[in-house]
């Protein structure tokens, strides 16, 4: 079973909420705020993209829900920089540092000079692999049947829901990429070849709205087996 | 040992303004000198005045306008834009998908908010809202229908959810009528949103 934040294809959310000014890029200076500490924290290197991503995911599914996006984040890096060791609970009640942190950690911090080259340069998760693919372009694949992290109860897993246990055609190989299900708990990068599948509104959806519309979807090797 | 739930959401511990609860962390983050203003400055000022939209518009005006790129676009995203000098962090990875009378491409996240930041910056809200990702996938013609897009008959749609690091930009069809643009007043009637594809590059009679 999967968490709150997998809702492709959920019912009763209304039109798509539309900006009086959508040419802003932050609504409000705290978001601009938010999603900068967030790449700034994220920078010390305790955690991973995925492990963050699990991080707001595993917000209650109450305050997911009703949380605005920017709040996802400041309540995911609350969670992270607890769990990490690197703020206390006193300290998140206080909002205000009670202790230092260690000198290897701030080593690590992220200099204002340094911001344009480390965003310029990114994080590429393709892995180099002596592993073949299994799977070739056109290749018939089912996805396994249950939507979740074959390892951790409750894990994270880039595994949507909507297309657990579908049959769809492989339509592209991206090589290895590290496998998020495992790289989010520190179990290892673990890469594995990443497909394309491609799966036809009508194998998704009760009422598609046209059955030859195309929902493609990444995933990795151990979501599928051969159809 | 008691459960604690707040060990598991101190979240809860923050203060109920928002504004308040992110100067909070940043206020203990700095203390501790694990983040420096400078590079909240800094990354603010990338995302609001460097990156955004513009850059992808450049490279589909490119692309309309010069076969070579184009086919090098399709085949090889990440080298081509490399080699214009873009590419980062949340696009390490590109696939350039091109509209055709025949297909339609729309991009959504359903998992999250995964989006082309190098090439089109930070995502507008209604991207990471839960009315997008929970239906974009599910009925895309009804979402189009809102951002004012029908399609003629005969288009299919194919929607790309973005679940893994590949990040998606649809190349749109360039305009009728804009046979006499050159590459930068093309540039300026791809909207963002055509790069998405929730919308069409704007009328070519109505650039400036």
């Amino acid at each position: 079973m999967t968490r709150i934040h997998d809702m492709g294809g959920r019912f009763g959310d209304g039109p798509v909420p539309r900006e009086a000014d959508e040419s802003k890029v932050f609504s409000t200076d705290w978001h601009a705020r938010a999603l900068a500490l967030t790449v700034a924290a994220g920078a010390l290197g305790k955690w991973n993209i995925d492990a963050s991503r699990h991080g707001r995911e595993r917000l209650p599914p109450a305050d997911y829900a009703h949380y605005s996006y920017y709040e996802k984040w400041i309540a995911g890096l609350a969670k992270m920089l607890v769990e990490h060791g690197i703020a206390s609970a006193e300290e998140i009640t206080a909002g205000r540092s009670l202790a230092g942190a260690p000198d290897e950690l701030t080593a690590r911090c992220l200099a204002g000079e340094r911001v344009v080259p480390v965003m310029k340069s990114g994080g590429p998760s393709a892995r180099a692999s002596d592993a073949a693919p299994s799977f070739a372009i056109g290749a018939q694949v089912r996805v396994r049947p249950i939507a979740g992290n074959e390892t951790v109860d409750g894990g994270h897993t880039r595994l949507p829901a909507y297309v657990a246990g579908r049959t769809g055609t492989v339509v592209l190989h991206h090589g290895a990429h590290v496998f998020p299900d495992s790289n989010a708990h520190f179990h290892g990068e673990a890469p594995q070849h990443l497909y394309t599948v491609a799966f036809v509104a009508s194998e998704l959806w009760q009422h598609a709205e046209s059955p030859d519309d195309e929902m493609r979807l990444d995933l990795w090797e151990s979501y599928l087996v051969p159809a | 040992m008691p459960h604690d739930h707040h060990d598991d959401n101190p979240h809860s511990l923050l203060p109920s303004e928002p504004a308040l609860r992110v100067k909070a962390l940043e206020t203990i983050l700095t203390e501790k000198g694990l983040v420096d203003p400078a590079a909240l400055d800094a990354i603010i000022d990338l995302y609001s005045h460097e990156i955004g939209p513009q850059i992808g518009a450049g490279i589909v005006a490119k692309a309309w306008t010069d076969d070579a790129f184009r086919a090098a676009l399709l085949a090889d995203a990440d080298q081509a834009i490399s080699a214009l000098g873009h590419g980062g962090r949340q696009g390490e990875h590109v696939v350039v998908v091109e509209n055709t009378p025949e297909t339609h491409n729309l991009v959504v996240c359903t998992l999250c908010s995964c989006y082309p930041w190098p090439l089109l910056g930070i995502p507008p809200g209604w991207y990471k809202s839960d009315s997008y990702r929970a239906r974009a996938v599910r009925e895309p013609r009804a979402v189009l229908a809102e951002f004012g897009v029908t399609l003629g008959e005969g288009t299919k749609v194919r929607v790309w959810d973005s679940t893994a690091e590949i990040r998606y930009l649809v190349l749109p069809m360039r305009p009728e009528g804009s046979g006499g643009m050159d590459e930068a007043t093309l540039a300026g009637i791809v909207t963002r949103d055509s790069m998405i594809g929730t919308g069409l590059p704007a009328a070519a009679g109505a650039a400036t």
